[in-house]
């Protein structure tokens, strides 16, 4: 299996799965803890759109999803005072995404195989350009959050507060729902727009199944996300099965065992517990 | 006395109908003001305002000197998110954070402050708890820890002891009578009976405010206030908010 490690494009693939990783470990926990999953959804289903008009104007697919999703984030941030609490904006706007997606590659002659993998992802294909863009992403992403971390952890925690603190709340919403909108982008590489939320938020599940400090969330989802990035490429390479579904049937199965693994030993637990108080009243 | 905050024919609304009409209103060193009145009657909004999270339609706020960022703010219960991960040190610990040291580091000093205020709201034995875990008591006490950090000169406090069970209670308003001696202290309650015996001034609020002073009520301004008759209090205790008839 060594010599797989060998070959560019499996290099390309784990290079791109540690950088969704980081993304999956920085930002993950603000969308899950924020409510801001269906967000997230609505985002990435708004680059579908972004890409049939790339396609339709023969330019990258990659840019033109940039640009519609960082602009949907921006109206989204802008019209709503409150992030968390806009379900049917969101609903509109994914759907009108997938709506200009398809209207523009319907319009666009001849087949487009690219588009599948953006819609399914396929991390194999994944170019040494790719990797730069995102690492260039990561870095900006990461080192927002750092300078910024206190303001954000205020406003998940306690939106209100942070703003009678006087902390500027919108200004920091928009630049996440920014930083957001630059991490999708970069998780469509990996498993395609309709995975991206899966990526966004198994990780983030099972780390919260086994710490609740913020930072220790963040640091464990990307471990967490690096895990099943890896034997989901391992798994795919073998069982020859589409890589984004392999990570995320993986990770999904991983979370049912931690779960239900808490679960049965909480069961023996209480069984052992009631087993002790009868045998104290004999 | 000068007044800590001056506010002076204030209105506003969230959407097109005035919340709050013409509310003039002082607040002085040390005072303890209970603000009452239905809901929907502006009092939460009150606090809003004068923490600057709205802005005001018309009419003014004005602070004694030297009051930025010295406003201890305790909103209601029900509006932060209790399962976000964090413990009840790190979440006192956001106190701290102001419009304009949100870059900065905490320093030691910052953790030994907050071990103190712990101490004195008597959670320090607590202060490893996620907050998901703590009683509605304790959460109320780390809300007002939290907002003890700031070393605030007026603590506003929105419905402390709403969400808290009796045996809590009494502590609660143990603690807001201590700080008392130290800050002004304005508690928004839909429910004033845990107070009687110990506000200073009562403000009764119904977009309008209808009555500002030290003396008790009468019946005739508390139907104003509530809208119907309304048979407060009085039986047994020892300082009732109506005027003896």
């Amino acid at each position: 299996m060594m010599d797989v490690l060998s070959y560019t494009f499996m290099q390309n693939a784990i290079a791109a799965s540690i950088l969704a990783s980081i993304i999956c470990g920085v930002i993950g926990p603000f969308i899950v803890t924020r409510r801001m999953v269906f967000i997230s959804g609505g985002l990435s289903h708004t680059a579908f759109g972004g890409l049939g008009i790339a396609y339709w104007l023969g330019a990258n697919p990659l840019y033109g999803a940039v640009v519609f999703v960082l602009g949907a984030a921006v109206v989204i941030a802008g019209l709503e005072e409150r992030i968390d609490g806009n379900d049917l904006l969101i609903g509109i706007l994914w759907a009108f995404g997938v709506a200009v997606g398809v209207v523009f590659i319907h319009m666009t002659p001849g087949f487009t195989p690219d588009l599948m993998t953006f819609l399914f992802g396929n991390i194999l294909t994944v170019s040494r350009s790719d990797i730069a863009i995102a690492l260039v992403l990561v870095i900006v992403i990461c080192l927002t959050v750092f300078i910024f971390f206190k303001g954000f952890v205020s406003i998940a925690l306690d939106e209100d507060y942070a703003r009678a603190r006087g902390i500027p709340v919108n200004l920091l919403n928009l630049c996440m729902m920014i930083l957001i909108a630059l991490s999708i982008v970069i998780l469509l590489q990996v498993v395609g727009i309709i995975l991206v939320i899966a990526l966004l938020t198994i990780p983030v599940a099972i780390a919260r199944e086994t710490t609740f400090h913020f930072r220790r969330v963040m640091l464990f989802s990307t471990l967490w996300g690096i895990t099943i990035c890896l034997a989901g490429l391992i798994l795919s390479y073998f069982a020859e099965l589409p890589s984004g579904a392999a990570i995320i049937l993986l990770g999904t199965l991983i979370l049912g065992f931690i779960r239900a693994g808490k679960w049965l030993s909480r069961r023996l637990f209480l069984e052992r517990r009631a087993g002790e108080k009868t045998g104290e009243k004999i | 006395m000068e007044s800590l905050i001056e506010i002076r024919d204030l209105t506003f609304g969230y959407d097109t109908v005035p919340v709050l009409e013409d509310v003039s209103l002082d607040i002085i060193e040390r005072d303890y003001v209970l603000v009452i009145g239905p809901n929907g009657g502006g009092k939460t909004t009150l606090l809003k305002l004068i923490m600057g999270i709205v802005l005001p339609w018309s009419g003014s706020i004005r602070f004694r000197g030297g009051l930025e960022g010295r406003l201890g703010y305790v909103p209601q219960f029900s509006s932060f998110n209790k399962n976000f991960p964090i413990t009840a040190f790190d979440m006192v610990l956001t106190g701290f954070i102001d419009g304009r040291n949100y870059f900065r580091r905490y320093g030691r000093q910052d953790r030994d402050r907050v071990n103190r205020i712990l101490e004195k709201v008597d959670l320090f034995t607590l202060r490893r708890r996620k907050i998901n875990d703590l009683s509605g008591g304790q959460i109320q006490r780390v809300l007002i820890a939290r907002a003890l950090v700031s070393e605030p000169e007026i603590l506003l406090l929105d419905e402390p002891t709403t969400s808290v069970d009796i045996t809590s209670q009494a502590s609660i308003l143990d603690l807001i009578g201590e700080l008392n001696e130290r800050m002004a202290v304005v508690v928004v309650t839909h429910d004033p009976t845990p107070f009687a015996p110990l506000y200073r001034h009562l403000a009764c609020l119904n977009r309008h405010l209808y009555y500002h002073g030290r003396e008790g009520l009468d019946e005739a301004v508390l139907e104003k206030v509530y809208g119907c008759p309304v048979e407060l209090l009085g039986h047994g205790i020892p300082h009732t908010l109506l005027t003896g008839h």
